[in-house]
């Protein structure tokens, strides 16, 4: 029973870096644009198939390397920060001026134009990720037992988040994103090119958002043109679980968030996996709209 | 005489359809201290925020340093050496004191940590300070953290805007101090206030500004003996 718990409880730790990662993007954005920016998933997406198509141009399918991982990530992350600047530069900067709601629904716009450029362009047939690593368990007491796969998500996943906590914390980018996304204009005084650092946000989420797509062909190998729909609404979740512009409150809301569906699926019924997510979501803004994290700010007079 | 290191022409600027500035023309020259008095709403800030490039001018120019500005994008304005301490102090909360003051620094590509220490030799109350964030600094001490944070960038023109507001009078005479102090290091100052008392003995010369439009301009010295300036901003009664 214990065994089983734990295991509930590492696989749900596995699934819930990716969603972490993703719920990054959305956090980062949010923080310097207060922009909910919904065409994020289809980052993912565009993350995995770069993956699937890089993979097997690099001679991986049949042949997992650890190297061959780490080649495919870079691929990934490549086109995704690429995508992400132009998405950026082309739908949201014009609208840097407009109404809040004018970028949010030109978000959602984004979102449906690379769903559908998806489908036109992999096909909307589901394709099936090569396995970059040889599974096998690492790990094993019991019943319990941890796969290389599950660790090497984990462990790609934590060393991104050391690594974006880092350039946050400790960069002059970081320091000039925080300061951004606290006050744009004062940052603006201080000689700090604010759109610059927008596009550079938007290009770190994707980045992350990328590295999700691979980890994800790792552990789900099916793929399509659609899969970042439903995670990418259920990063969202994340997101404002741990607090809406607070990254820890993205990470820790991702990892919580894998561990809730998990156990869900595993001591409830796997039917309501999907549905957890959307009513941890409604009882987030009835009960503490300002999730985990999140802290009250004060509108300025 | 030499040419005038900010030398405003016929500047109109708004917000929509509202006017904020009608054709405003002034000059500063390298070393003065020029304030800009006027009541609430009179166009002080939008002046400085179209110097400063947060605000583009409907019509007009803005030559800094023989050089026009005009519609530059504030990083440019910043890192040719305008820097504008803002109304509010607009302190940068969820950062460090010690981060908020390299934010000052960050168009400079080398000398922050000599930048660094006359700074803190100019407030030494924020080195006892900077790990604590920026919003947990009192209002005399945001404002000082907000004008350290703008002299890293060692600017040759610094621009305040209100820099008294909602001090205490000690603290404002203090602020006041340092900005002759400033101004006494070589940095031409830019001082917009409601304080005009203040404001007016610490200036060289003035110049008064009534809904978008400068009515009055001279030495401090001059307009603060004026009539019209003493009944309007300095609470003298008619006789």
């Amino acid at each position: 029973m214990a065994e089983d718990l734990l295991q509930q409880l590492v696989n749900g730790v596995a699934w819930g870096g990716i969603y972490a990662l993703i719920a990054l993007g959305y956090t980062m954005v949010y923080g310097v644009l207060k922009l909910i920016n919904f065409a994020h998933g289809e980052v993912y997406m565009v993350g995995a198939m770069t993956g699937y198509y890089a993979a097997r141009s690099f001679g991986l399918a049949g042949a997992p390397s650890l190297l061959g991982l780490v080649a495919t990530l870079a691929a990934s992350m490549a086109v995704c920060a690429l995508l992400a600047a132009i998405i950026e530069r082309v739908a949201y900067r014009p609208l840097r001026s407009a109404p809040r709601l004018a970028p949010l629904i030109t978000a959602i716009g984004v979102s449906l134009l690379l769903q559908n450029l998806g489908q036109l362009v992999f096909g909307a047939d589901p394709k099936f990720f090569p396995p970059l690593l040889e599974s096998r368990n690492v790990f094993e007491v019991g019943k319990l037992s941890v796969s290389n796969v599950q660790l090497a998500v984990l462990g790609t996943a934590i060393l991104l988040m050391a690594a974006l906590q880092w350039i946050v914390m400790r960069t002059r980018f970081g320091r000039a994103m925080r300061a951004v996304s606290f006050d744009a204009q004062a940052a603006a005084l201080m000689g700090v090119p604010v759109d610059r650092v927008i596009l550079g946000t938007f290009v770190l989420g994707a980045v992350l958002a990328a590295a999700a797509g691979v980890l994800v062909g790792l552990t789900n190998p099916k793929i399509d043109p659609l899969m970042g729909v439903l995670p990418g609404l259920k990063a969202f979740v994340a997101a404002v679980l741990g607090g809406i512009g607070n990254i820890p409150g993205a990470m820790v809301g991702g990892l919580l968030l894998g561990v809730i569906e998990t156990f869900v699926s595993g001591y409830l019924s796997s039917t309501y996996r999907d549905a957890i997510a959307f009513v941890l979501l409604i009882a987030i803004l009835l009960y503490k709209p300002t999730g985990l994290f999140g802290t009250t700010q004060t509108e300025k007079v | 005489m030499s040419a005038p290191l900010l030398a405003i022409e016929g500047l109109e600027a708004g917000y929509g359809a509202i006017a904020a500035l009608r054709g405003i023309s002034l000059e500063v020259r390298a070393g003065e201290i020029v304030t800009l008095i006027g009541s609430n709403g009179a166009g002080k800030s939008t002046l400085l925020r179209a110097v400063s490039g947060l605000l583009r001018p409907a019509a007009g120019r803005i030559v800094f340093d023989g050089e026009d500005v005009t519609a530059w994008p504030p990083e440019k304005i910043v890192a040719r050496g305008v820097c504008q301490v803002p109304e509010g102090r607009r302190i940068f909360s969820n950062l460090s004191v010690l981060e908020n003051l390299r934010m000052g620094a960050f168009t400079r590509r080398s000398g922050e940590a000599a930048a660094l220490e006359r700074v803190l030799g100019l407030f030494p109350r924020l080195r006892e300070r900077l790990g604590q964030a920026g919003g947990t600094l009192s209002g005399g001490e945001q404002q000082m953290l907000a004008i350290g944070r703008a002299l890293m960038a060692e600017p040759r023109l610094l621009l305040l805007d209100e820099p008294s507001l909602g001090l205490a009078p000690l603290l404002v005479a203090q602020i006041f101090e340092i900005v002759r102090t400033i101004n006494a290091s070589g940095t031409t100052v830019v001082l917009v206030e409601q304080n005009a008392q203040q404001a007016l003995r610490v200036a060289h010369r003035a110049y008064v500004i009534e809904t978008g439009s400068l009515t009055l301009e001279g030495p401090a010295s001059v307009l603060a003996a004026d009539p019209r300036v003493r009944r309007a901003y300095l609470g003298e009664e008619d006789e």
